[in-house]
């Protein structure tokens, strides 16, 4: 590496395995998506047994493979008394193969950003592609600890979505060849601040996901109660299936309320991941500042980046905050949390790509 | 603020009544909010009382919940303009370019400080707000603090089968025994340890209430405080700290002695200039290095520096100065910022009179490869007097480029290291307009002077070193080679160090008041004689009165040993431990709890 800091070799390794995660991940989504869909087409009632269908529209799919079912009773145990429904056992392979998938992707997004690393000699955040390459990564992989703590599958589909996006947009508009960083980068201070901030922000990626599922799901909720409420008022037989949170209701085929996670699985994660994100982005800040000091004689200057963070910051400190006040709890609280979530990726994108500053580093002009 | 997380917890769950009234921290503010008559019913009241009655409800307005979150989200808010709008602090030029490309918004932006956010009145109306709701939210909060240190755990409520976690079992031995065993099991907790009914009686109930978590509150406190810190080291700074700029050449010597010294110094508000301790620095050589694709390496200025009481003397120390690596120097940091190229004309004027002149060319923005724009002017030409001199004043107006590349006429530079330096120059004659008092930049022509024609262009030329141009009148331009300026900036700022340290200190409380969890957990041991029911069967005795008379039960002492937790703030995560505790009093006979 000493002659030009440069491996070709390396940089090839990188971007075949970029591509493989890519891959993996377009994959992934596509199977959380029809485990989704499978479920979501899966009839509830427990007289549909008969009827059952599953997104390979029942090909086959038989009482014997039922086993599998019990896996996803394993799996699904947060969605408690969402909907009876019996399991689409083909959904859930798919479900499977999902997290299988997801798990290569992420493995491959290591490799990748590893082998670029190797390629440049130098930490691998030098740029918008590799920085946005790391954010896939860790929030891939953060999202399998979620799921190996909650196993709120059915999220997958919403938190590959981003994941995606995030890797095509860097693999196609973003990226650029390996090559070393200009010399106002070429500090240890870095190491710090980049890696902090891409790893808080993939953790507040899966917060932010979830804040927004916990939003749709409490719509859908208060839809399905307002019609339960109809129905009771037109003296109709309700037929009381156990629907989450205690709010009974016979929920339609092919709600979302069916495969989505409780509202307080969702409230839960997103909380549980944001007080890990938060901070750590907080660190991450103060790193930028202490480098800031260094690199450009100040170590707060309200550059479009910085102020963006404090915005970003602020947000989330209310979150915090609004979760812990009576009567801001719930809806409230999960709004400000995706303001906060919008605005990292506001900062991420518009600010870099659009407005300049210090921080424009992205590489593209 | 989080800080009064814990009373809303309480209150929202409607726990009150399991908890015993007035101990809970927060309490009375939080009734305060609700309960607060509205001043509509103070007519009664004498002037003064009633102002302060009004007084009191905007202060609890301003200091509730409600309202910090609403500053913190107009606090954001307000920030947005300053990262999508230019600013007149970070880049001028781009906001007076705003200003002039929409010329009725920008003028009405202008007036309202929408391109000095963070200066502006407005801003600093909201921060100081959300601050003041800080303190009067902070203080009472600390004070409260304070009194729960000094006072035991609350008593135990009445019926522990209404609070979240709630267990239930019998076990043997008298409910003495039994708290002696918890008592010494619960490590970590504060404990109290009360009887309920007559000491020594069969009937007497023996509670003990245990909490822990303290340290949650701590860090919450210890959260606000920093940032209260922060925002008073920010403010510290901004008033006596100063920033100045200067280009110096290499070969040459800068002495930061006054703010005229500088080329542009943004002093603080108490900065007067007259304080600031001298440095000098000797920059000797400049360095940029660049691969084969002409992406720099690195940047390095050899300089010698002189501080304090050696500043002014011959005594020098010689540094290296890099980007990311500044110089430090009692309190002044001296910081590496940019760089670029003076090139050297040497002009023969008619009357056989030699000069050299150089000036500092400003690199284009933008470009990779250094082209470098600029001016060099001669004022003074010889032999020129009276009017003459300003029918005859020179300019030498073009680009520098490090290494020139010639394409069609058109001189450009294809490489950022100086390889084959070039100049493509125009040159006038004329007046330059210096005395018209309007000041010029020093890397350009005042164009109106052209326009007006009192300027004329008397040649353009792409010059190699060594080359020159000659005018009509006989004056010879020569350019002779170049040399490289440094651009340096120097900070000062005494409260930056107490920024850090409250910042560090603010991570620390932030990280302190997640992590820890305030949680409480209370036990009843009744001996299981004096119970009306059995235990297990029917609901929960509600109260420890109207006991029948006692009965033995076995040989043995049995107590019904009664379990309640409540974490005080997120409930997740309490259960696995409250499991712990409800097995203490039974833990060596696990068998026997009842759940």
């Amino acid at each position: 590496m000493g002659d030009g800091g440069m491996n070709e070799t390396w940089a090839q390794i990188s971007d075949l395995a970029f591509e493989a995660a890519l891959a993996g991940y377009v994959v992934a989504l596509v199977c959380y998506a029809i485990e989704l869909a499978g479920k979501r087409t899966a009839e509830p009632t427990a007289a549909g047994a008969g009827r059952q269908r599953s997104a390979a529209v029942g090909a086959g799919v038989t009482s014997t493979l039922t086993k599998t079912g019990g896996f996803a009773a394993g799996t699904d145990r947060d969605q408690i008394g969402v909907v009876n429904r019996p399991a689409s056992s083909l959904a859930v392979r798919f479900g499977q193969a999902a997290v299988v998938v997801t798990a290569v992707g992420a493995a491959a997004n290591v490799l990748s950003v590893v082998a670029r690393g190797l390629a440049v000699g130098r930490l691998p955040l030098g740029n918008m592609y590799e920085f946005v390459s790391v954010i896939c990564a860790v929030t891939a992989i953060c999202w399998l600890i979620v799921l190996a703590k909650t196993g709120a599958r059915t999220l997958g589909t919403f938190v590959m979505l981003p994941v995606v996006v995030l890797a095509l947009v860097a693999g196609t508009k973003l990226y650029v060849p390996a090559a070393p960083v200009v010399p106002a980068l070429n500090s240890y201070w870095k190491w710090i601040h980049v890696t902090t901030i891409a790893i808080s922000s993939s953790i507040l990626l899966v917060s932010g996901a979830a804040s927004v599922l916990f939003l749709i799901r409490g719509r859908l909720e208060r839809k399905e109660l307002a019609t339960l409420a109809a129905g009771r008022a037109a003296g109709q037989p309700v037929d009381v299936l156990g629907a989450g949170d205690g709010r009974g209701g016979r929920t339609r085929v092919g709600s979302l309320l069916t495969v989505l996670p409780t509202t307080a699985t969702l409230d839960r994660i997103a909380y549980r991941t944001a007080i890990v994100g938060f901070p750590l982005f907080t660190f991450a800040v103060i790193a930028g500042a202490m480098w800031a000091e260094v690199a450009w004689g100040r170590y707060w200057g309200w550059d479009p980046k910085e102020t963006c963070a404090f915005i970003t910051w602020v947000f989330y400190a209310a979150y915090l905050h609004a979760r812990s006040t009576a009567g801001w709890r719930g809806r409230r609280a999960a709004w400000i949390s995706v303001l906060g979530f919008a605005s990292m990726l506001f900062n991420l994108f518009f600010i870099n790509m659009v407005v300049s500053g210090l921080h424009s580093y992205a590489g593209l002009n | 603020m989080t800080v009064r997380d814990t009373s809303r917890v309480g209150g929202d769950q409607g726990l009150a009544d399991a908890e015993s009234a007035g101990t809970e921290p927060g309490q009375a503010e939080l009734s305060g909010l609700t309960r607060e008559p509205a001043p509509t019913n103070v007519t009664g009241q004498s002037g003064p009382r009633r102002m302060l009655a009004g007084l009191r409800n905007v202060w609890r307005q301003l200091t509730s919940m409600r309202t910090a979150l609403i500053l913190l989200f107009l606090l954001a808010i307000a920030s947005l303009p300053g990262a999508l709008l230019p600013q007149w602090s970070l880049n001028s030029a781009k906001t007076a370019q705003y200003l002039i490309e929409h010329p009725t918004l920008g003028p009405l932006l202008d007036k309202f400080g929408f391109f000095e956010v963070f200066g502006s009145p407005w801003y600093a109306a909201i921060y100081l707000l959300l601050f003041t709701s800080l303190v009067g939210c902070l203080l009472p909060r600390t004070l409260e603090f304070a009194g729960q240190l000094r006072m035991p755990p609350v008593a135990t409520p009445r019926n522990l089968g209404r609070l979240p976690h709630h267990h239930r079992a019998e076990v043997a031995g008298s409910p003495d025994e039994i708290a002696d065993r918890i008592v010494g099991r619960l490590r970590g907790w504060r404990i109290a340890r009360r009887v309920e009914g007559d000491p020594g009686s069969a009937t007497a109930a023996v509670t003990i209430s245990a909490e822990r978590g303290y340290l949650r509150e701590v860090g919450n406190l210890v959260f606000h405080l920093s940032l209260l810190g922060l925002l008073v080291a920010i403010a510290v700074g901004k008033l006596v700290g100063y920033e100045g700029s200067v280009i110096v050449n290499t070969g040459s010597q800068f002495c930061s002695t006054s703010p005229a010294s500088y080329d542009n110094f943004r002093p603080g508000l108490l900065v007067d200039g007259t304080q600031m301790s001298p440095f000098c620095v000797d920059v000797q050589q400049f360095t940029a290095s660049y691969n084969e694709a002409g992406q720099a390496t690195g940047f390095v200025a050899e300089v010698r520096a002189q501080s304090g009481p050696a500043a002014g003397t011959d005594q020098w120390v010689s540094e290296t100065l890099q980007v990311n690596e500044p110089l430090r120097m009692d309190g002044e940091r001296l910081y590496l910022l940019g760089h670029g190229f003076t090139p050297h004309f040497q002009i023969t004027y008619p009357d056989g009179t030699v000069r050299d002149y150089s000036q500092p060319f400003a690199p284009e923005p933008n470009d990779p490869n250094f082209t470098s724009e600029g001016a060099v002017k001669v004022l003074d030409p010889p032999g020129a007097t009276g009017d003459q001199v300003r029918k005859r004043q020179l300019a030498i107006v073009g680009i520098f480029a490090p290494t020139a590349l010639v394409h069609g006429g058109i001189m450009t530079s294809s490489f950022p290291a100086p390889q084959n330096p070039g100049v493509a120059i125009d040159v006038y004659r004329g007046d330059l307009g210096m005395e018209g008092g309007r000041s010029q930049s020093v890397f350009s022509i005042d164009t109106a002077q052209v326009d007006n024609g009192l300027l004329i262009k008397q040649a353009r030329q792409n010059l190699l070193v060594g080359e020159s141009v000659t005018l009509d009148d006989g004056t010879k331009i020569t350019f002779t080679g170049f040399n490289e300026w440094v651009s340096l900036q120097t900070s000062f700022d005494p409260a930056q160090v107490w920024a850090l340290i409250f910042a560090v200190a603010l991570l620390v409380g932030l990280m302190t008041s997640l992590v820890f969890k305030r949680r409480r957990v209370w036990f009843r041991l009744r001996p299981a004689a004096s119970l009306a029911q059995p235990p297990g069967a029917g609901p929960i005795a509600g109260s420890a009165a109207g006991i029948p008379p006692p009965q033995r039960a076995g040989g043995r002492d049995r107590t019904v040993v009664e379990v309640g937790g409540l974490a005080r703030t997120d409930q997740a995560g309490y259960g696995e431990e409250f499991d712990m505790l409800a097995s203490l009093g039974t833990a060596q006979d696990k068998a026997s709890s009842s759940r």
